[in-house]
């Protein structure tokens, strides 16, 4: 057999399956982490006032929905993004862990503000000096408190690393 | 129903429990009594039933620590008539070694919580509680954080706790 055109193989193609040239070719693992940035479900943990910046950033004004992660669910079970959004106490601690075990494989945790990230203005015995002693974070957001653009350029910024496989 | 009410029922209480008021104190227009710890819960229970200014709602308790002092804790008791409108401070002073403070539960149920609070935070006990446990801390705290001497960091035994636990497969 010689060679085959581009046409010739387009209509060979079209003819086992119609609407075939619609179909996009491409490595699994790239179509699974597209999925899986493209729809990140924040769990509703709010710890102090980063949580109000977060409420905001999933509302209407800064709309979180346009970047598919508006949807904060109750549940530990139905999310897989962990936003520490302030500080954490020690006797809450457990509490936490708890529920970041509880949640769906894979995960990420976003240490939302200064608190959360190394204690902040809290340097006491009782609030944990940085929540990555307890966890694994993969992203910190400077600020007392972050503006929701800053929590919106880190969950874009995550999508971006899961997206190239980093994380 | 004014001022004269709360002074005639402050002189009671100098009367009927001469012993134990050790000092009144007015300051703008606030009365404070201390008053020694031993007669502290009959003190509460006369307030509490006494007309015409019954202190029927205990507002809060607090402690404080003065370590400079002998006797360095203090604890506080806001009284509050509903009735009369009028409010009125008992104050007790003790020392780290003293006995405990009598429980006022049997007083005014509020006191529960209040008590805990400040055995938690400073140490104080008080006898005839039903439940005297740690409030805000967690169970297993050690010290009692808003005593001066406690250090601003701790003791430093929880720095590493919750890892430890986890390296241990505990959730």
């Amino acid at each position: 057999m010689g060679k085959v055109t581009q046409d010739e193989w387009d209509k060979r193609f079209t003819r086992v399956v119609p609407g075939s040239d619609l179909f996009l070719l491409a490595k699994l693992d790239e179509v699974v982490r597209w999925a899986r940035k493209s729809s990140l479900w924040p769990m509703s943990f709010g710890l102090a006032c980063c949580a109000i910046e977060m409420m905001a950033t999933g509302a209407s004004r800064f709309d979180l929905a346009r970047f598919g992660a508006e949807v904060f669910r109750p549940s530990p079970r139905q999310a897989d993004l962990l936003v520490v959004s302030g500080r954490l106490a020690w006797k809450m601690s457990p509490v936490m862990l708890r529920l970041y075990d509880q949640m769906a494989e894979p995960k990420y945790v976003i240490s939302m503000g200064a608190c959360a990230s190394s204690g902040g203005v809290f340097s006491n015995y009782s609030i944990v000096q940085g929540v990555d002693q307890l966890l694994p974070v993969h992203m910190y957001v400077p600020g007392c408190p972050p503006r929701p653009e800053m929590l919106l350029d880190a969950i874009m910024k995550l999508q971006q690393r899961i997206e190239k496989g980093e994380i | 129903m004014a001022a004269s009410a709360l002074t005639s029922a402050v002189e009671r209480v100098r009367e009927r429990f001469q012993d134990a008021v050790t000092e009144v104190i007015e300051f703008r227009g606030d009365t404070t009594v201390v008053v020694a710890p031993a007669r502290l819960r009959d003190i509460c229970r006369f307030l509490r039933d006494h007309e015409p200014v019954p202190f029927n709602f205990l507002s809060d308790v607090c402690g404080a620590d003065f370590p400079d002092r002998e006797k360095r804790f203090e604890v506080t008791y806001t009284l509050y008539s509903i009735s009369a409108r009028q409010r009125l401070r008992l104050k007790v002073r003790l020392a780290a070694a003293d006995p405990p403070l009598p429980s006022l539960v049997s007083v005014w149920p509020t006191a529960n919580w209040h008590e805990r609070e400040v055995f938690d935070l400073f140490g104080v006990r008080f006898d005839g509680h039903p439940d005297l446990r740690r409030i805000l801390m967690p169970e297993d705290w050690d010290g009692h954080p808003l005593r001066k001497d406690y250090p601003i960091m701790g003791y430093g035994q929880r720095e590493w706790y919750d890892r430890q636990r986890r390296a241990q497969g505990a959730s």
